[in-house]
Order: structure tokens, then sequence, then C-alpha cells
């Protein structure tokens, strides 16, 4: 394991993007933050710009009107990066399965334009936060 | 050639680059450590700041479209050159008194405005509206707090006798009478404004603006920002127990008492930070004009009393 490579395990940054979600997972995302779980830990900040980013936080099965802004903040992360699919929408669309304007899910959306993407799913309607930092370590133990 | 030597070696060793960012990055996690606990979080490890600078220096750098790619680069660099100047200026007046050269204190004003000028100069060069939002903010802070931290900053020479040397004023602690109190506490707080924290953050403004100036910044040329900015928390505070609270001194005991000077005035930045919400830009422009202007005023014109009148506490 290179230094590089460690030193992405000890401070990843996350950005939070919402794709038409309900708002349930995007809670549980701010739950990290809170003095209970407190992901800084783990060195895990949360930025507010994609061009700081390592790992993407996408949660909602990506309505037609959010793919293209999916995209668009994959290709502004700068790589090497991780996405993340939270929730059951952004796994395989949860219950919007069969809706006319879903055309998710996110894995879709970003193997369109990057095959070679890191993806890690973490179901959960929503996820607990405890199962979202498992994901996260995980995924990272994997890189 | 003996005299080339040092002076590389004061800027890239010792009081300069390498002295300069391993405290700094330690004092950004003291910073990030200390809001921790202040919010009864655990917060983060030792090591932190040198990961995430690490980690920044190997991903890939981004560079937009429509940005003017030579100042987008070469402002960071301009920036860290800024800070990195400043710190060796502070680093020899503070164990090196006599080699300093007189008016090297009005270098220092000048070197200290330059990191923020080529935020604002990268900024506006990235082509983001966020940024433009952000530079906007930035223009006026530093519009806004410039006045009263060269106001401040003549009450110091008042009590010095009219010394333009970082060497003369160490000498002197103007922190001690009632006028030099009231100088460094604004200077304190145009300080904190300078280093972008709470509640004076709002150029950055992360639930506002993304990260406004630092928005389109990836890579490598974040790194450079993060250093810059790690570096500014011991060059500033530095600065500040140079001209306020009498320097370092030379002997192990006077070094030992001007690290806890620093260390000192380290906490009092990261207690403010934590105890206040973020501040509009205009209360900002009215505080530091309006509120810190005419105070120092009264300072200056009590410093001048006493310089007349031979009143030391005054």
């Amino acid at each position: 394991m290179g230094l590089s490579t460690k030193a992405v395990k000890k401070s990843p940054w996350v950005f939070h993007v919402n794709t038409g979600a309900c708002n349930n997972c995007d809670i549980e995302i701010v739950d990290l933050l809170t003095p209970r779980f407190d992901v800084e830990r783990f060195g895990i900040k949360l930025v507010g710009s994609p061009r700081h980013a390592d790992a993407l936080l996408v949660t909602g099965g990506v309505t037609a009107q959010a793919a293209p802004r999916l995209r668009e903040v994959y290709r502004q992360t700068p790589k090497p990066c991780v996405v993340f699919a939270i929730g059951a929408c952004a796994c395989g669309k949860g219950i919007f399965t069969t809706g006319y304007h879903m055309v998710g899910p996110v894995d879709k959306i970003i193997r369109e334009i990057d095959p070679d993407a890191i993806i890690a799913y973490v179901p959960g309607c929503p996820p607990k936060p405890e199962a979202i930092i498992s994901g996260v370590v995980k995924a990272l133990a994997a890189i | 050639m003996n005299n080339e030597m040092q002076v590389l070696f004061w800027i890239l060793v010792f009081p300069g680059f390498v002295f300069t960012a391993v405290l700094g990055l330690l004092a950004a996690w003291i910073v990030r450590k200390v809001s921790a606990l202040v919010q009864y979080r655990v917060g983060p490890p030792f090591l932190q700041p040198f990961w995430d600078v690490r980690k920044l220096l190997s991903k890939e750098v981004l560079i937009p479209q429509e940005a003017n790619k030579w100042v987008f680069i070469g402002a960071p660099l301009v920036g860290l050159a800024g800070v990195l100047l400043l710190s060796t200026l502070l680093g020899v007046a503070a164990f090196w008194p006599q080699k300093t050269f007189v008016g090297d204190v009005i270098v220092a004003i000048y070197l200290m405005v330059l990191p923020s000028l080529a935020l604002i100069l990268g900024s506006s060069a990235s082509a983001s509206p966020h940024a433009a939002v952000g530079t906007a903010r930035e223009m006026k802070l530093v519009m806004g707090y410039e006045l009263p931290l060269v106001l401040a900053f003549i009450v110091v020479i008042i009590k010095s006798g009219g010394a333009l040397g970082l060497a003369a004023i160490a000498e002197t602690t103007p922190v001690a009478s009632i006028s030099g109190a009231v100088a460094f506490l604004v200077s304190l707080l145009c300080i904190h404004a300078k280093i972008g924290y709470v509640p004076f953050d709002m150029a950055e403004a992360e639930t506002e603006l993304g990260s406004g100036v630092l928005m389109e910044y990836s890579g490598g040329l974040l790194a450079l920002w993060n250093l810059t900015s790690a570096m500014m928390l011991v060059a500033l505070p530095m600065f500040l127990v140079v001209v306020y609270l009498g320097g370092f001194g030379t002997t192990p005991a006077g070094i030992t008492i001007g690290l806890l000077k620093y260390v000192g005035v380290l906490v009092l930045i990261i207690l403010i930070k934590n105890t206040n919400p973020r501040v509009r830009i205009d209360q900002a422009m009215r505080f530091f004009w309006i509120g810190c202007g005419l105070v120092l005023v009264t300072a200056i014109a009590l410093a001048t009393i006493g310089n007349i009148y031979d009143i030391g506490w005054l």
C-alpha cells in the first residue's frame, strides 16, 4: 500500500449529493457529524465543493432532472474518488422502481460516463448511521 | 557566501518554511481538536492536517475551462511566498534581533496583506459565481480590517517612542498599558479576520457559498492554500507576540515564556472562533470601521497624553 493510498484512507473528504431523495437518508448523513458519531475521528470531513471531495455520498434514486447534475458533479470530482450509493433508492430505486420520472439507479448513471468507477452500496431505508460508517470502512479497506 | 547560506537557511528551514509549516499544521490540529472538545466530540487524530495535505498533493488538479489558467495557478504560490517571507522576517526579529533592518515592521504589515490579495486574485480568476461572491466579501473584509490594524499599530509606535524596527518594538510591552491593551484586543480581532475564522469567515462561508473563494481549487493547489492558512496560524499570532506582548527573547527561559504567549494568543483565537456565529459582511465592516475605529482613536489620544506627561500606564 503506497503512501498516497494511505493518505486517502486517513482523510476521506465527502461531498453530499441529493438526487431526489426523500430527505431521510440526508438526515442520517448529517447524524454522522453530530457528537454521538463524530466521523471527524477518522478524518472524514463534509466539504462544500465537489472539487475538494474524495467521496460522493449520493442519496435518492436519480430523477430525470437530477441525472445530468449527478454526471457533472462526478466529472468535477478529482480522481481517485469513491461513490457511495446511500439508501435503498440510490442502490436500486427502492419503492420508486416503476416511477415514470426515475432514470437511476446511481450506479447506472455513473457507469455511463466512467465504467471503472468505484461504487459502494449502503442499503437501508434509511440506513442507520452505524451502517453508513461500516460501509465507508469496508469500501476504504477494499481500495 | 556564508551570509547567503544563512539567509537561505532562514527562509527554507528554521524560522521559514519547514519550521513554520510543521508548527502551523500542529496549530491547525490544536484548533480542530479544541473545537471538537468544545462541542463534546472526540476530534481528529494527531497527524490529521499532515495527512490532509499529503492526500491533496496526490489528487488530480482540475482547472476550470473558463479560468485564467496562469493566475489561477500562480495565486496560491504568491500567497505561500508572502506568508513564508512574513514568518521568516518575524522569526529573525525574534531570535536574531541584531540582524534586522529599520522599517521592517512596515514590510511585515505589507506582507500580511499578500495572502489575502492572492486569494482574491486566484478566486476571481476561477470564473465561478460562488467564488465571485466570496471574492467580493473578501475584498470588503480586507478593506474593513486593514484600517484598525494600522491605527492600532500607531499606538505601539507612540508607546515605543517612535521605533520602526521589530527588534526595538519587541523590547517594549505596550499591552501593559490601557491604550496598548485596547490596541492588542482590536489587533487580535483583525488577525482573526485575516485567518478567516468564524465570526469573520463570510468569504469561505461553507454553509451558503460552498467554500466561496476556494470553491474551484482542487488537489495540489488546494494543498498550497491549506499550507498557507496553517502557516498564517503561526505567523500572525507571532506578530502579535513580537509587537504587543514583548517578543520572545534570546535566553531559553525567554523563549519558553514567548512560546507560552503564542499558545495563549492561539487559545484566545480558538475561543472566539467557537463562541460566535458568523456575522454578515456589512456588520463586520461597521464593526471594524466605526466600532474599532472610534475605540482606537481614543486609544491613540490616551497614548499621546501618556507620552507627553510621561504616564506609563495610560
